[in-house]
């Protein structure tokens, strides 16, 4: 019996188990087994012919055992994957206000266009001559960027977010470099999502936190201590974490230009300024955007995304390969770091970058326009300002307002309630939403992160915010048993993440092998 | 707008509600000087119907690899996918979700990931899987500072017969992590003598198989040398399929595997996005980047999903983290395990058996060419052709009479004269024998 049939059997041994049924089903909620532990012997998805006669050249470098691939028919799987992705939240299905992550809805029109033959189905290392139309995408595309951001040139490679941060921490150094300047150090906010220490460490820098002050936002004069000839960048995130625009970023940029460093800006919040403010008029001189969050390329279960990085002109000299650029016959691909890409600092990734997520951005522009995106801007901060309004009272925000596209809440409104913000972000789901970012950012106890985005009806967020009236409400009344049981509806309870790092089982195996016969 | 709910009236109540007279008040704490109050120089926005005439006119710009005879490899493969494929990938319930930090109503998501994980463990013949990467050159690059962790050692040996994209990725990383690559030439005639490199300073040696030339080769030998010095050794891999036919990197001793895995269930969209796959020892995984899904069981004991061993991630470790990604390949992750899934053993092996036939068929065919030289006779469904004059100009003109004929190695090693007749040839099943006569014929009227 595999593991599946053994888990099944377990539910109904005791009449009717923990599922509560005979089958292991319960309605729509469905116990779906590993592709593996199919029985799957001489079912196969696919019909091949039989190869060509052919002179085989593999020779002793033949693959001799069996792989252990389960074979499984077409219809089984078309069932196998509906019934997994039915156990999925997704924007698609509700609001899904996972603060700092900009869960908007996806619009299909950029999903068919990604699909055209002459984008999905051209090969990178093709002439150029026969991908005009490919390079004029990634050249309007970066148009746009540079336009919504004031910045002179962009890095198109990156992708996603974090590969955008290691695309301009690395043309900060190599930047450096060509003053022959040593600057190791890069101060990090400390509310910066955790890819910011991340990235600088993976350049080499060593990091130190730039403390946050009362009001949410980089300690101005602490960072100006910190400041030095060792310095190499400051990276922040504006609008920060914490959904607050920091008031004084010109003063900041001033102060990191003054000590001869860069400015990085984590541009994982751009939805909340965009088409109202360009990075370049708050000094920024270096900022990824991530095009899966302001651009609207479906966040897919975790990618994948594209990070293009706006560069100024000191630091446009170093961007990475390859290089699109306007030639004598059309578009040209500079590969090699040689005459305008002479100082490229290198290359980091395959090829020429996400063209598939480029299409589906430039669709997203161009279907918002200019007029469209400075509404997008206002919609998203106008909904996160709604919520904090709406439940500042109920719940506890440690900043005051107002926002920018998302709305941070700690868990003081929980004190002495044996409630945690886990705890509030599990019950969440039973009333059919999913949670907000929980315990990020670091600067705040407990932190509730709310990120609406523009594309929610006011109807639906009327909707979240009674239910999370009620739920502060009930968590005050003391009812800490419901909240420490929820989810109870899902088709998954708490799940075991202690147990599951302890003794982590990464893959399935086959069941040991019944013992042969010891006389054999 | 289409995409924006609120209503003008809306939009007037919800202010009302948080106490401002107008949007622009909310923005009070963006500097003056910095306040757009007109949009910018950019066109207005545009109904559904435009932007798809706009968008389609500059797809027709481009000749789609499959609207003519393709030979196109180097790293990225054109397959069939099944068409369940595409239609799966396209429920919202996967591609509009996000990375499964709310494992009670992501288990969709964990699941396939786990299975996806399984997969990859499996064909690559290691214990462990990650959840993707970027691709495979960041892959790889990843695979390198992974040994550097693992040994304590900061060198590299590169072989010559790693994707120069690659190389590049990697060297890129080394240059500013401050590790040392040691970079064999690229030289698709000789075998390499990487084990004599190997030192008590190596953290491992990069090697490819089937290399950028086509090759493959048993590296256990290589193994062997690499684990008496402390060494580990990378096996990486372009075309994933290769694995249904070929030894896989485990059985060789691999200590790590990096690869691409665009050629199950991705299309080529020019180079991008496409899936990193990692692959490991059991013993290794704590020095592993980026995200596992784990088995365990929820409150009432039953099995579920979950991500885990994240304490090696940003998000908790922050700079002393194994890598700094985060968002990965998700959804391309789910088109490679829907369309390993139809494969099956059987389908996967016959796949491979397909390609290389066609590959082995074209070979022949091609080798016949006066003046073409076949280089590598050990190859899986790519080789490389010395062809009698420039292969850049040859592919140009064979362009120019409707066939994408490969890539010419002078694309990725333009500064090495001694490789610029060299063509890279790629076939899958895609391929019919009609499509290679006519490569043939047509290869022999421009030489
Ligand atoms: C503030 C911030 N910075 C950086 C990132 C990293 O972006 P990505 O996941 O695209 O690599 C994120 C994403 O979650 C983020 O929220």
């Amino acid at each position: 019996m595999n593991e599946w049939s053994k888990a099944i059997s377990n539910f109904t041994t005791d009449g009717l188990g923990v599922s509560g049924t005979y089958s292991g089903h319960r309605g729509l909620q469905i116990e779906e087994p590993l592709l593996f532990e199919r029985d799957s012997e001489g079912r196969c998805g696919v019909d091949l012919p039989e190869p060509p006669k052919a002179r085989n050249r593999l020779g002793a470098n033949a693959r001799k055992g069996r792989i252990g691939l389960p074979g499984i028919s077409e219809p089984e799987i078309v069932r196998h994957f509906t019934r997994l992705s039915q156990k999925n939240y997704a924007i698609d299905t509700g609001l899904y206000p996972l603060g700092s992550c900009t869960m908007k809805h996806n619009p299909r029109l950029n999903e068919k266009m990604a699909r055209l033959p002459g984008f999905a189905d051209i090969h990178p290392l093709q002439p150029v001559s026969t991908v005009q139309g490919a390079l004029a995408v990634i050249d309007q595309l970066a148009h746009w960027l540079k336009v919504l951001t004031g910045m002179p040139a962009v890095a198109m490679s990156p992708a996603a977010g974090a590969h955008g941060e290691l695309c301009g921490m690395m043309a900060i150094r190599a930047a450096h470099d060509a003053k022959g300047e040593t600057r190791n150090k890069v101060l990090v906010a400390e509310s910066a999502h955790g890819t910011n220490p991340a990235t600088a460490a993976a350049c080499g820098f060593t990091v130190e936190a730039v403390p946050a002050n009362a009001r949410g936002r980089v300690d101005l004069a602490a960072m100006k201590a910190q400041l030095g000839p060792d310095v190499a960048a400051v990276m922040l995130t504006n609008p920060n974490t914490c959904g607050l625009f920091e008031t004084e970023i010109r003063e900041i940029a001033d102060a990191v230009h003054a000590a001869g460093a860069y400015f990085y800006c984590d541009g994982a919040n751009f939805n909340a300024i965009v088409g109202r403010v360009r990075p370049a008029d708050l000094g920024v001189d270096v900022m990824h955007i991530n095009l899966h969050k302001t651009f609207s390329t479906p966040h897919g279960g975790g990618g994948p995304g594209a990070g293009p990085v706006v560069l100024a002109a000191a630091l446009a000299p170093f961007a990475p390969l390859p290089w699109v650029v306007h030639g004598r016959n059309g578009f040209e691909v500079l590969e090699k770091a040689e005459g305008d890409a002479a100082q490229a600092f290198g290359r980091l990734k395959g090829f020429h970058g996400q063209m598939g997520m480029f299409v589906r951005a430039l669709a997203y522009m161009m279907s918002h326009g200019a007029d469209g995106l400075r509404q997008v801007a206002s919609d998203a901060v106008l909904n996160a300002n709604y919520i904090l309004a709406s439940l500042k009272d109920d719940m506890s925000a440690p900043f005051e307002g107002p926002c920018m596209h998302e709305a941070l809440f700690d868990d003081r409104f929980l004190k002495d309630t044996g409630v945690t913000t886990l705890d509030m972000a599990k019950a969440l789901i039973d009333e059919g939403f999913h949670p907000m970012t929980m315990y990020f950012p670091l600067v705040v106890h407990g932190a509730l992160l709310i990120e609406p985005t523009e594309t929610e009806s006011k109807a639906t967020l009327d909707r979240f915010i009674g239910v999370l009236k009620a739920l502060a409400a009930e968590a005050k009344e003391g009812k800490v048993e419901k909240f420490r049981a929820a989810p109870t509806l899902t088709p998954r309870r708490r799940l075991d993440e202690t147990g599951a790092a302890r003794q982590p089982v990464l893959r399935w195996r086959r069941p040991e092998e019944p013992a042969r016969d010891a006389a054999e | 707008m289409r995409y924006l709910p609120l209503t003008e009236v809306e939009r007037r109540d919800m202010l009302a509600v948080i106490g401002v007279p107008t949007v622009d008040a909310l923005f009070r704490d963006v500097p003056k000087a910095a306040w757009c109050s007109e949009p910018f120089d950019l066109p207005p926005h545009q109904g559904e119907l435009q932007v798809e005439r706009a968008l389609a006119k500059l797809a027709a710009q481009n000749v789609p690899a499959g609207s003519v005879p393709s030979f196109l490899g180097a790293g990225v493969y054109r397959h069939h996918v099944p068409a369940t494929v595409d239609h799966i990938i396209q429920r919202g319930e996967f591609m509009t979700s996000y990375t499964p930090y709310q494992p009670e109503v992501t288990q969709g998501t964990l699941q396939y990931l786990f299975e996806f994980q399984t997969q990859v463990a499996l064909i690559t013949g290691m214990d462990v899987a990650n959840a993707s990467m970027y691709d495979g050159a960041s892959a790889t690059a990843e695979a390198v500072m992974m040994a550097n962790r693992v040994t304590r050692r900061a060198r590299a040996v590169i072989s010559g017969g790693l994707h120069p994209h690659y190389r590049e990725t990697t060297a890129t990383h080394a240059h500013f992590a401050g590790f040392t690559v040691e970079q064999f030439a690229p030289n698709p005639s000789a075998d390499e003598d990487l084990a004599a490199s190997i030192d008590d300073k190596t953290s491992c040696v990069v090697v490819q198989n089937p290399d950028f030339f086509g090759k493959v080769r048993d590296y256990s030998a290589l193994a062997a040398a690499a684990h008496a010095k402390g060494a580990l050794l990378v096996v990486v891999v372009n075309e994933i399929v290769s694995l249904g036919a070929v030894i896989p990197p485990g059985e060789m001793g691999a200590d790590i595997v990096a690869a691409e895995g665009q050629s199950i269930g991705n299309p080529l969209t020019f180079g991008g996005p496409h899936v990193g796959l990692f692959a490991t020892r059991d013993k290794y995984v704590r020095q592993m980047p980026g995200r596992l899904v784990g088995q365990t069981v929820d409150a009432d004991g039953r099995r579920g999903w979950v991500l885990t061993l994240s304490t090696r991630e940003q998000h908790i470790r922050r700079e002393k983290a194994t890598s700094n990604i985060c968002t990965n390949a998700g959804l391309c992750a789910l088109a490679f395990t829907i369309h390993m899934s139809l494969l099956g053993e059987t389908g996967f092996v016959g796949l491979a058996e397909l390609n290389h036939a066609h590959a082995s068929i074209l070979a022949d065919k091609l080798a016949a060419v006066p003046g073409v030289k076949l280089l590598n006779d050990g190859f899986f469904n790519e080789f490389t052709l010395a062809l009698p004059k420039p292969a850049a100009g040859v592919v140009e003109a064979l362009v120019a009479k409707g066939v994408l004929a490969g890539v010419p190695v002078s694309r990725l090693y333009p500064d090495r004269p001694e490789l610029a007749n060299l063509l890279l040839v790629a076939a899958t099943e895609i391929n019919t024998e009609a499509d290679m006569d006519e490569f043939a014929a047509k290869l022999q009227e421009v030489l």
